[in-house]
């Protein structure tokens, strides 16, 4: 039940770039996830909308990038996609890996509504 | 309609606050461990055991982080170490500005070893750097030993497993050496160390550990 906080840190970040009181502009959120970054995606979902209610970011939909989790292995040179946390290459067993994605826990970009021309 | 670019970690805030405990850890030369594990898997009683070994080797503070209750506080004062309670009220984990404020209550020049037991949870502490210099993921044998499998996030940013409960392999249907791997193959760079809190199994080899690496203060 960690997401209500990540909630509302996702909120935070979006109020340095668009201040509240024009935040009815923002249309879309979106936020990248890795495999392992241990966020449940319908929480976070749910804690979001709960947050935002009543607030000018009401408007805002948030938009989840799902990023695989993928290790890189030094024995065979090749990259793969495997459970999240496994780091043994798949493909020959070694252990010698680099992990290549799966932690984020990133907000990625904001799509917002010019500015009415002429508002405050 | 604009887009505008952000790419920013969203726990870059904890993060922040993280670094300055970090360095200001390091000011006072205090090594300092993060230790997670679920509820009950014994984090408080090896607690207990290291303070009785290492006490009058190095000077130990201690953080306790609980939903609820001082109970934990109490234990670890009775050993005679600085010890501060974090209650969450809640709060599935600890966040470093609750450990910032913590420490404030710490006369840390004269700390060696600072010990932070984490609320009981293997799924929410992994993602919140307190500014430890490792973490410590405690796994009791009772918990079966798919464990690590099932909660990879916590092995994976952990340096050091301490697999809890040893004494009562014969009765239950966990394996050691698969809960070992299990572990290694989610984090094959883990220490691992077996103990018994109750019976006092393995823990000198541990406190052995963990008073080299004090001594050490390797950068964190």
């Amino acid at each position: 039940m960690h997401e209500l906080s990540i909630a509302q840190n996702i909120i935070d970040i979006v109020g340095r770039y668009v201040p509240p009181a024009e935040q009815e502009r923002v249309r879309k959120v979106t936020v990248r996830l890795g495999a392992l970054a241990g966020v449940v995606p319908d929480s976070l979902a749910f804690c979001f909308t709960a947050i935002i209610h009543h607030t000018p970011l009401a408007n805002a939909v948030m938009e989840m990038e799902h990023v695989p989790f993928t290790v890189a292995c030094r024995s065979c040179n090749r990259t793969s996609a495997t459970e999240p946390g496994i780091v043994l290459c798949p493909l020959c067993g070694s252990r010698d890996t680099e992990i290549m994605s799966g932690t984020e826990l990133q907000v990625v970009s904001l799509e917002v509504d010019e500015p009415t021309p002429g508002a405050l | 309609m604009s887009i505008i670019t952000i790419e920013r970690k969203v726990l870059e805030k904890n993060d922040e606050v993280a670094r300055q405990n970090r360095a200001l850890f390091a000011d006072h030369g205090i090594f300092v461990l993060n230790m997670v594990s679920s509820p009950g898997a014994g984090k408080t009683s090896i607690l207990e055991r290291t303070l009785e070994e290492l006490r009058d080797k190095l000077s130990i503070a201690v953080i306790e982080g609980d939903v609820q209750t001082d109970l934990d506080a109490l234990r670890v004062a009775k050993y005679n170490v600085p010890a501060v309670q974090i209650v969450t009220s809640g709060g599935c984990h600890l966040e470093a500005n609750l450990v910032r404020e913590a420490i404030s209550n710490l006369a840390l020049d004269s700390i060696d070893l600072l010990i932070i037991e984490n609320v009981g949870n293997l799924v929410c502490p992994s993602n919140y750097d307190l500014g430890e210099a490792m973490k410590v993921v405690v796994a009791s044998t009772t918990e079966g030993d798919d464990k690590p499998l099932k909660y990879p996030a916590m092995f994976r940013n952990s340096s050091v497993l301490i697999i809890n409960k040893i004494d009562l392999i014969p009765y239950i249907p966990c394996d050691l050496g698969v809960l070992k791997d299990n572990a290694l193959r989610i984090n094959p760079s883990l220490t691992v160390f077996e103990v018994s809190c109750t019976k006092k199994l393995g823990i000198t080899p541990w406190c052995e550990w963990l008073l080299e690496n004090t001594r050490q203060k390797p950068a964190s």
